[in-house]
């Protein structure tokens, strides 16, 4: 699709508000049929074995912990990190996760709790879940997560704006979060619940690549529906055509809905299809979840113990 | 004579209150006492049991917290199913028994007692096995039977009906939830059983029907860690030995199985009942 598009396409595309809602909207539209039925296609691959023991470690270490609650609690934090680092204390061969994902007030509990660890502190900001707020709140937000010490920070998009067309508003709001991150990383939140089409989506995702987000991410797991197979196929399709375009590896995350392991090597197949096996790595993939560690736990020991494992053994939350 | 074609049945599986084809997709003809074609059955896999486990643990929460009255209304309403299709048991019980008809009628109706018999106990069982123990101290210490959790139950293989109704109600009557695996060679009252409790009050998951071999799924269900309890009744004796050894990684409870061919038709005690509850005790302060 965008071997229309060149770098200097690209550097022309953001040279004003018109130029850039002319490269969005010359983006080849979602064959939406095409992409639900390759999505549902892909999804009854079956993998078993060395494959899926594979998958379910590679999943493991890809998961952004998450919890983003109102009732959010420093221990709760506390617990959520120590979970990270050891997800099955049993075995100590489980793999860590990438990220713990906060509000931004508990960044600072998160970086202690994890210091050393090399796992990272993802906080949430840009007056999250909504992101309606101004521009100085939103960035007082960032860099308050950056000044406690966050090494991920994903924002929220302006989707009101997206939605109005006013697509270098939220160009320039995703620049300004960028410059205020600093070293931390940057995942753009598309919120594709809200963006109602698959065109919105390649739209949002272009515009959030453009803008210079490191990642990608489906949803703020507060809108429904959330993450879903087909959305994650037509953002995968957008890095691996910036990719090609400008040789920069860019990332995707899913966030919210995805529960099970089965509901992940889904993900994961999806990932080594559409965009390539380079992405099969947590620098470029990651799962927003809270409850899927604990299934991804379970089914590793169903796999290793050779027979069903229950609840009462691991830490479901 | 009528030159019509009988429709030839291919039952499904009982799983979370709904009714599933094999995850396996395999099936086996279901034959009479004479060999006679009667229908086709469900060949239920170990993927099968492992939903089906997942099903009785998710219905285990709602069944279990249920009020013991309640639960009791629920299986008397059980019991009214049951005796609404007699005729329909009593036929499936007699061809595949190869028992004449009037033995049939008289075995479903000794099924349809013990399921009240069971009904009965539910709110009874707790201020029998249950007690107000003298405690040196200021304290009322109580003791109150739990349900188990989620039992796995191999059900007998010869007795179709009221075996199966023997070792079932007790499961669900002390609040637990049921993985049942249906006699082999005659399953079809089993799971007409099934169709009457998806038309009763039971809700989805406390009952759950796999027809297929008990010495396939039970080791499956005794290794499951999620398995609180296994009735090894339907197993072969060699298959029982593997069961125990399974279930001692993980399962709390393995019944210990009267004889190879128990007589059903003798009164029950209730020492099914016992076997799937625990025992938990509190201590409360007395006051000033």
């Amino acid at each position: 699709m965008a071997t229309a598009s060149s770098p200097a396409v690209l550097a022309d595309a953001t040279r004003d508000e018109t130029s850039l809602s002319r490269f969005l909207h010359g983006l080849p539209g979602v064959d939406q049929v095409g992409v639900e039925a390759r999505a549902a296609s892909l999804g009854t691959r079956s993998i078993k074995k060395a494959a899926k023991l594979w998958a379910i470690d590679t999943a493991i270490s890809m998961v952004d912990l998450t919890t983003l609650e109102g009732a959010d609690t420093r221990g709760k934090v506390r617990s959520l990190a120590a979970k990270a680092r050891r997800p099955d204390p049993d075995r100590p061969d489980t793999p860590p996760v990438a990220a713990v994902c906060v509000y931004p007030d508990m960044a600072a509990t998160a970086v202690e709790a994890l210091a050393g660890t090399g796992i990272g502190v993802a906080s949430v900001a840009t007056a999250f879940p909504s992101g309606r707020s101004s521009r100085e709140v939103k960035l007082a937000d960032v860099r308050l997560a950056v000044e406690a010490g966050a090494t991920e920070v994903d924002m929220v998009i302006d989707r009101g704006a997206f939605l109005e067309g006013r697509y270098g508003h939220v160009f320039d709001e995703i620049r300004a979060v960028k410059q205020a991150c600093g070293d931390a990383h940057l995942k753009v939140i598309l919120e594709t619940g809200e963006l109602a089409t698959y065109d919105n989506v390649r739209r949002a995702s272009w515009l959030g690549l453009l803008a210079g987000g490191d990642f990608i991410k489906t949803s703020t797991g507060k809108v429904s529906p959330a993450a879903t197979l087909p959305v994650t196929h037509v953002m995968l399709q957008a890095v691996r055509d910036w990719y090609d375009v400008t040789g920069q590896l860019r990332g995707v995350k899913p966030a919210g809905g995805i529960r099970s392991t089965k509901d992940a090597l889904r993900y994961l197949v999806a990932v080594r299809e559409v965009a390539g096996e380079e992405w099969l790595t947590p620098e470029l993939f990651r799962f927003g979840a809270s409850s899927l560690l604990g299934d991804l736990v379970l089914q590793r020991r169903t796999q290793h113990d050779g027979h069903y494992s229950g609840p009462d053994y691991v830490a479901v939350d | 004579m009528s030159d019509r074609l009988s429709v030839a049945k291919t039952y499904k599986l009982y799983i979370d209150g709904k009714f599933p084809r094999s995850e396996s997709g395999r099936t086996y003809p279901v034959t009479d006492a004479e060999g006679e074609f009667l229908a086709n059955a469900s060949h239920a896999s170990r993927k099968d049991v492992r939903d089906a486990v997942s099903a009785a643990r998710k219905a285990f929460g709602g069944w279990s917290g249920a009020t013991a009255y309640n639960r009791g209304q629920v299986l008397y309403r059980v019991a009214e199913m049951l005796e609404g299709r007699r005729e329909q048991f009593a036929a499936e019980v007699a061809a595949c028994e190869g028992v004449p008809t009037a033995e049939a009628m008289s075995t479903v109706d000794a099924a349809v007692d013990r399921w009240v018999w069971y009904a009965g106990w539910t709110d009874k069982i707790a201020s029998v096995l249950g007690a107000a123990n003298p405690v040196a101290g200021p304290y009322f210490s109580f003791t109150v039977p739990e349900p188990t959790g989620v039992v796995g139950v191999l059900a007998p293989q010869s007795s179709s009906l009221l075996g199966l109704v023997s070792v079932l109600a007790p499961v669900v009557a002390t609040g637990c939830t049921a993985v049942v695996v249906s006699s082999a060679d005659r399953p079809l009252p089993a799971i007409t059983l099934s169709e009457v409790l998806a038309t009763s009050d039971v809700p989805g998951g406390v009952v759950n029907v796999l027809t297929g071999r008990a010495d396939e799924l039970g080791p499956w269900l005794a290794s499951h860690a999620d398995v609180n309890a296994v009735d090894p009744t339907g197993a072969s004796a060699e298959s029982r030995v593997d069961i125990a050894q399974q279930a001692s990684g993980t399962v709390k409870r393995v019944l210990t199985v009267p004889g190879d061919d128990p007589d059903w038709t003798r009164r029950p005690d209730i020492s099914r009942l016992r076997r799937y509850l625990e025992a938990k005790t509190v201590w409360h302060p007395k006051g000033t």
